[in-house]
């Protein structure tokens, strides 16, 4: 059960999404010297539309398209055989062949990296990419496996209890994100 | 959502809302089986006992394969092999098998309510894959999952159930499945396979095959079974051809586009033309494949943590 009385801090408006996801958006782009071998996976659910936010950009930017999969991360969960109930799935749509692609997983919040281990086992099920990287739009620290984002949309220092929201205008909201704090 | 349950037993408990949570799921796990390497890890570390009292290679091999592609282990006892030769009763074999910590138990057995017993004995989760004459619940799953593919719309769909209705566990758990989505299921065949309560499970019976067709959109075709033609239920495999079997023909007095469906294995010629068996109305084989589907996403479904 979540807290009646939560303190809600903003520590990113939607001017500072959407620059991020444009920074971010060049990085690839000059990471990777173009789009060619490229494509972004997008964890569902909110990744899936920073994903395609980014493949918008990149095309505006570089005039050429980016291809997007969608990635369902629970079958690869380590917690399945501890929880009470099974979360539902969703479907995973990755429309092309993974084998020797530079895959950009794009996820909204890095915290322990337990999604994103998910998230590749999930991808090596599928084929052998080139190189799996990690774009997020918020790392959180607290990390409890050896994982690294390779692009950030900001870095934001949290204590452990405190819960890091994404408001996206695809999921009605208004795009911006902020901290709940639990009130004592 | 998740199956608020520990088994699986029947159709007749289940709320429409765990129908589609169970179709919905499954959509995902053939999205799976299409891939190259046909695997996930969900339930690695678990353990799927296949008990069979009855032969069965379809439903056997599709529990089989789809607790492999989520990474559990299969062990199967069939009735030939086991110990019930040896006289132990099924309920010892069930305490003997979860003694050595099964967490799923899919069980096909000759007794009605086999199931449901077995589920009240032991700790792991049951699955009924066919009790007698009363159920085989997967099987409407993927068949619900079948037509739900083809874009066919539960409430208001006219089915017919073709065949022997008072020995089909097939047909009593469609006709569960379909009534609670809102189908409109009539049901056909020799009066002395038509069973006197089937008209309170909100079904419309038919004698005449040709009356029953008349604009349906799914025909479901049960098997005749052969062995049981020494009963006295219909004078010969012939004649009950020839009234209840599904030509080219009559399949015209259906609506245009109708989907032909059979559980298997099927009687060429018996109770379905081959040309229609192998026409593009059929999607037997679908069933087939979806099965391991629909049988992942129970399985997927029955295992979270107990």
């Amino acid at each position: 059960m979540k807290q009646a009385q939560q303190h809600e801090k903003l520590v990113m408006d939607a001017n500072d999404v959407a620059r991020a996801l444009t920074r971010i958006a060049h990085e690839i782009l000059e990471r990777h010297k173009g789009t060619k071998n490229l494509a972004l996976v997008g964890i569902r659910t909110g990744g899936v539309h920073l994903a395609h936010r980014l493949a918008q950009r990149i095309q505006e930017i570089e005039q050429s398209q980016v291809v997007i999969g969608e990635l369902d991360i629970t079958l690869y969960r380590d917690d399945l055989s501890v929880r009470k109930d099974q979360p539902v799935l969703r479907k995973t749509s990755i429309p092309f062949n993974v084998t020797d692609l530079i895959i950009v997983l794009v996820d909204d919040v890095l915290f322990t990296g337990r999604t994103i281990r998910a998230a590749m086992d999930g991808l090596m099920d599928l084929g052998r990419p080139a190189e799996i990287q990690l774009a997020v739009l918020v790392d959180r620290g607290h990390r409890q496996l050896p994982i690294k984002a390779n692009y950030i949309g900001k870095n934001i220092p949290t204590a452990r209890d405190e819960e890091v929201r994404v408001c996206l205008e695809e999921l009605g909201e208004e795009d911006r994100v902020v901290i709940l704090k639990p009130t004592a | 959502m998740s199956l608020k349950r520990k088994d699986l037993l029947n159709i007749a408990s289940l709320d429409p809302e765990e129908i589609r949570l169970i179709l919905e799921t499954a959509d995902s796990f053939k999205e799976v089986s299409g891939r190259e390497i046909k695997k996930v890890p969900a339930l690695r570390g678990k353990t799927v006992v296949n008990l069979f009292f009855e032969p069965s290679t379809r439903t056997r091999t599709s529990f089989e394969l789809a607790a492999k592609r989520l990474s559990a282990d299969v062990i199967n006892f069939s009735i030939a092999t086991s110990s019930v030769v040896k006289g132990e009763t099924l309920l010892d074999t069930a305490r003997n098998i979860e003694a050595m910590q099964a967490d799923i138990i899919v069980l096909r057995h000759p007794a009605a309510g086999a199931a449901e017993a077995l589920a009240r004995t032991v700790k792991s989760s049951v699955i009924n894959a066919g009790d007698g004459w009363h159920e085989h619940p997967t099987q409407a799953l993927l068949d619900l999952f079948t037509l739900r593919e083809k874009k066919l719309e539960f409430k208001g769909l006219q089915v017919a159930i073709v065949g022997d209705l008072a020995h089909s566990r097939v047909a009593r758990s469609n006709i569960y499945a379909l009534t609670k989505l809102g189908a409109e299921v009539r049901v056909v065949g020799p009066p002395t396979m038509i069973p006197a309560y089937l008209d309170r499970l909100g079904v419309k019976v038919y004698y005449h095959l040709d009356e029953a067709l008349r604009g349906v959109q799914v025909i479901m075709m049960l098997r005749l079974q052969l062995e049981r033609q020494g009963r006295a239920l219909f004078p010969s495999i012939r004649e009950y051809s020839r009234l209840y079997g599904l030509t080219a023909e009559r399949l015209q007095l259906a609506e245009s586009g109708a989907v032909v469906m059979h559980p298997g294995p099927i009687n060429r010629g018996v109770e379905i033309a081959p040309d229609v068996a192998d026409s593009l109305a059929s999607v037997i084989l679908a069933q087939v494949t979806n099965g391991v589907a629909v049988r992942m996403s129970v399985l997927y479904l029955l295992s979270g943590g107990n």
